[in-house]
């Protein structure tokens, strides 16, 4: 079957060769002013690269200028469905002054391209959109093309202007000279330079913009290709057989279960590993299930219901995020004392296409077609779980299903790789269902207890945080295969854990949103914080998970934000204030203060404590609620408020309306933002009203979309609203997690503001708000 | 055994095990990159096409019960240069996110507006209530399909 090339990975492979080839014949030196000397100027790279990987402090690594004047921007940062290709093309467009179509962006092939580490986090916005990497390529690209027209034209540089490209004198448009004419066909041979000027933001003709995204036109008519459509020539098709237990390892495989079924190629065992392959893919599936395999017993999942108590009895790693010292004292001293619990269950990742790779390994080379969030990652890791030298693996990102953080595309890469090993030829494996579902890394269960003093006035004089947090596994990284399952079914271990004791925090770090906004955030004498409490500590129990843990669209944060901002919401009540009013007293950032502000005003908000007086205790009852945060403590301004009806009758919680507010910096493209928070809000719903991994004594049981419940395209769809704050003069922030982080707060706030009940576990499930109201009493 | 399809208007024949769903033949043995492999299980409409005029999840469709019938995938309401118009309006509404489920919700849609042209915003999300999208893209889908509504009913 033939192989179509589409831009993103397809493209990448057609052009592969062509840019070896074309950086080799070309080589000439553009120029070597002195603005371009490594030192002191040089910009500032935001990681290093693993070996193999183009160098991220030269131009070639970014931008490539062909001998015909095609513009190739290259990228470590990959298009998983959040937007980011679209936004990077416009920026390698706005540097380099031409329009968006211009520009063919190229990312995340390990034969090509840059590695910038993962597209996770909510990072490839302030990687490459500030002062490194592809923003900064650009500039210093647009600048020595500047200075080469200039010496061309006998024009000085501030002269002249540059479009579509071709640069003219300012006061003589017949003196022009195009980029094919300086550069075309031939390297850079420039680092990166710090002191290259940016594109100003109040100047930008394609950054700003709405442009849609090149990609759709293909998806929407079914000829777009993702890595489920990756056909090699004599490609063959795997399946996994996972173990039915947690634990349970294979004694033996019985092979004339399946002999003679028709198309069936092998029978694939390695450790406690077992796949098949056959021609075609039902056969594949067939075989799978008729394999006879002898599993031992497994080795048991404690009891769901009393799990969380179970997680603060278990051995911890400590970790101590903020500790002003004095909170304990000041605790004691306080008019008013409250402590609360929160608990938040494990949670899926739940792609809507189970996990696929194709690989073609044979001798000791592999090519692995994959939807990692990290290439480089991947390639060093399959090596390993290859036994082959990395330099031999080349990693090509193709778009998966949307994966939210660690869906099942590493480990299904590594099922792919080992099944082509064995058999020597392509192989193409899709998981099942529920072996997607069943063992994937889920996003971490959350224990949260708060407690907070007031005073008189009903202020906040001390605030103390502390969680439990199970993991076990992650990402692969650069050397842990067995923080997936198939690594782990392979004989290797996931990263180790080991208990022990917190160390006093040396510096301010609130990647996790472990501290409270309200919090001060005072470590080494220094207020780092986005409030105003002194009194102020935060302390994390890590612990054992029974099951595979990984990122999930804001992992912890979204977690530790349900408890922080339901929390503030029962001290407000508790001082009878207004929870917008409450929040903005205790806050000390600017800029969080105004997303407050814009949400409350774009939902007319009412200023009044919660709950609503007079609620009637049966039919439906109507609320709002309010939430905010500064995302992973310095990446993104976000708040939201909620309306909600309660039928107090049956439980039932539905989400009217979402006002949303986001500062995230200089907006790249606000089309592209908007449909992030609208996906974001949306899936936060889904994962706070129902959105929950369950278990019994042995196995997971929430295997499918009826034992985990995703709320359809049917469901009833609040109207939302975003107030997008655009801040030209600041750094590029993320914009992809921050809307998901502040919603379940607001629902349970929300909740709160209609019935009185405050109900403090996620998901907010019928049964589960009923017996809240009938506590209520 | 060898079983007749017929799919976009092309008639092919198949050398195949008749139990074997509709997705497989489609996305392997024809290589169709619309219908897609969600779930295997009807549960999430990714592998959705229209046959004789009826959104079918072939996942769970064996090919013998689809024999001589025709069958319609995505490629076929349009192309890249000339999208149908509710592609189009999917397109104008920057309607998708990863875009793994839009075969889904683009089909169980046409199929149902195809029956119901004068179907009201809640028919059509009663109509899509068994398709799911992880990305959440909902609101912009309802307002794409909304759009293509409007211009059928006209
Ligand atoms: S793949 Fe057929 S309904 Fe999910
Ligand atoms: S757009 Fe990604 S699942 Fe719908």
């Amino acid at each position: 079957m033939k192989r179509r090339f589409l831009p993103g990975a397809g493209a990448a492979l057609h052009s592969a060769m062509n840019r070896r080839g074309f950086l080799k014949v070309s080589g000439v030196l553009v120029v070597g002013f002195s603005s371009f000397s490594a030192k002191p100027g040089e910009a500032q790279i935001l990681q290093t690269a693993l070996p193999g990987s183009p160098a991220l402090n030269q131009v070639d690594s970014w931008i490539a200028i062909g001998a015909d004047g095609s513009i190739t921007a290259y990228s470590g940062k990959e298009e998983l469905g959040q937007g980011i290709a679209t936004a990077q093309q416009q920026l390698a467009a706005e540097e380099l002054s031409v329009p968006f179509e211009r520009v063919k962006l190229i990312y995340c092939d390990t034969g090509i391209t840059p590695d910038q580490s993962y597209t996770a986090g909510s990072q490839s916005h302030p990687a490459n959109f500030n002062h490194g990497n592809l923003a900064q390529a650009g500039a210093t690209a647009r600048e020595a093309l500047f200075q080469l027209a200039s010496q061309r034209l006998n024009v000085p540089v501030d002269q002249l202007t540059a479009w579509d490209g071709v640069i003219t004198a300012k006061n003589d448009p017949s003196k022009k000279v195009t980029y094919a004419q300086l550069v075309g066909g031939r390297k850079f041979n420039l680092t990166l330079s710090a002191t290259a000027k940016r594109r100003p933001a109040n100047e930008w003709k394609v950054l700003g913009t709405p442009v849609g995204r090149p990609d759709l036109p293909e998806v929407v008519t079914g000829r777009f290709e993702f890595v489920h459509n990756v056909r090699l020539p004599g490609m063959l098709h795997g399946r996994v057989v996972r173990p039915p237990l947690v634990g349970a390892t294979v004694i033996s495989v019985d092979e004339s279960s399946v002999q003679g079924m028709p198309g069936l190629v092998k029978v694939v065992v390695k450790k406690n590993f077992v796949g098949v392959v056959a021609q075609k893919p039902w056969q594949a599936m067939q075989a799978a299930s008729r394999l006879k395999v002898n599993w031992s017993a497994g080795t048991g999942l404690p009891r769901q219901s009393d799990f969380y108590e179970l997680l603060r009895k278990q051995p911890a790693r400590d970790v101590l995020l903020i500790d002003s010292k004095d909170s304990e004292a000041t605790l004691g001293q306080a008019a008013t004392v409250l402590k609360t619990t929160y608990y938040h269950p494990f949670q899926m990742h739940g792609s809507v296409g189970s996990s696929c790779s194709v690989a073609d390994v044979h001798g000791d080379e592999a090519t692995l077609y994959s939807a990692t969030q990290a290439v480089w990652y991947q390639k060093t890791t399959s090596a390993m779980v290859l036994g082959l030298k990395p330099e031999k693996v080349r990693v090509i990102f193709t778009r998966g299903s949307g994966c939210y953080g660690i869906n099942g595309a590493d480990t299904v890469t590594y099922d792919a790789a080992i099944l082509s090993q064995a058999v020597g030829q392509p192989v193409r494996v899709q998981l099942s269902r529920k072996d997607e579902m069943a063992w994937e890394n889920y996003g971490n269960a959350h224990v949260m207890e708060e407690r907070a003093g007031l005073d008189a006035q009903g202020n906040i004089i001390a605030w103390e945080h502390e969680s439990w947090i199970p993991s076990k596994g992650n990402r692969p990284g650069t050397g842990t295969p067995g923080n997936v399952v198939t690594g782990m079914l392979l004989g290797f271990e996931p990263q180790p854990f080991s208990p022990g004791p917190a160390q006093a925090p040396r510096a301010y770090n609130n990647n996790s949103n472990g501290v409270p906004s309200y919090f001060a955030g005072r470590v080494a004498g220094k207020a780092q914080g986005t409030g105003r409490i002194a009194s102020e500590k935060a302390l994390v129990h890590n612990v054992v998970s029974p099951f595979w843990t990984g990122p999930l669209r804001s992992p912890a944060r979204l977690q530790n934000t349900f408890a922080h901002e339901c929390f503030m919401d029962e001290l407000a009540a508790r001082a009878k204030a207004d929870p917008v009013e409450y929040r903005l007293r205790h806050l000390s950032d600017p800029r969080l203060m105004e997303v407050i502000r814009a949400a409350a005003k774009a939902a007319n908000w009412e200023t009044r404590p919660s709950p609503k007086p007079n609620i009637a205790k049966t039919g439906v009852a109507t609320g709002r609620g309010v939430s905010c945060v500064l995302y992973e403590g310095d990446n993104g301004y976000s708040a939201a408020v909620i309306e909600i009806d309660v039928n107090q009758d049956t439980g039932e919680v539905t989400v009217k309306r979402i006002w949303t507010a986001h500062d995230c910096g200089p907006i790249s493209n606000p089309d592209g933002l908007r449909n992030q928070i609208e996906g974001g809000a949306l899936q936060a719903v889904s994962r706070a009203l129902g959105e929950e991994v369950t278990w019994d004594r042995e196995k997971v049981t929430s295997v499918d979309w009826r034992s985990y419940h995703s709320l359809p395209l049917g469901f009833a769809i609040p109207k939302i609203e975003s107030v997008l704050i655009n801040r030209l003069d600041e750094e590029a922030n993320g914009a992809g997690e921050t809307s998901i982080t502040v919603i379940a707060a607001a629902i349970g706030n929300a909740i709160f503001d209609a019935t009185g009940a405050r109900i403090r576990q996620i998901p907010f499930t019928k049964d589960w708000v009923k017996a809240a109201l009938e506590k209520r009493g | 055994m060898a079983i007749t399809l017929k799919v976009n208007g092309r008639t092919h024949r198949l050398d195949i095990d008749p139990a074997t769903p509709l997705l497989y033949a489609l996305s392997d043995d024809l290589a169709l990159n619309g219908p897609k492999f969600g779930c295997g299980l009807g549960q999430c409409g990714a592998c959705t096409a229209i046959v004789n005029g009826t959104a079918v999840r072939t996942c769970i469709t064996p090919l013998s019960t689809v024999a001589g019938k025709e069958v319609t995938t995505l490629e076929a309401l349009g192309t890249p240069e000339k999208p149908h118009p509710l592609q189009k309006a999917f397109i104008d509404e920057q309607a998708s996110q990863c875009g793994f489920c839009v075969n889904g919700v683009i089909m169980t849609a046409k199929a149902f507006l195809d029956k119901n042209p004068k179907a009201t915003p809640e028919q059509i999300r009663q109509a899509l209530s068994g398709v799911l999208c992880r990305c959440f893209t909902h609101v912009r889908m309802h307002r794409a399909i909304e759009r293509y509504a409007k211009e059928v009913a006209r």
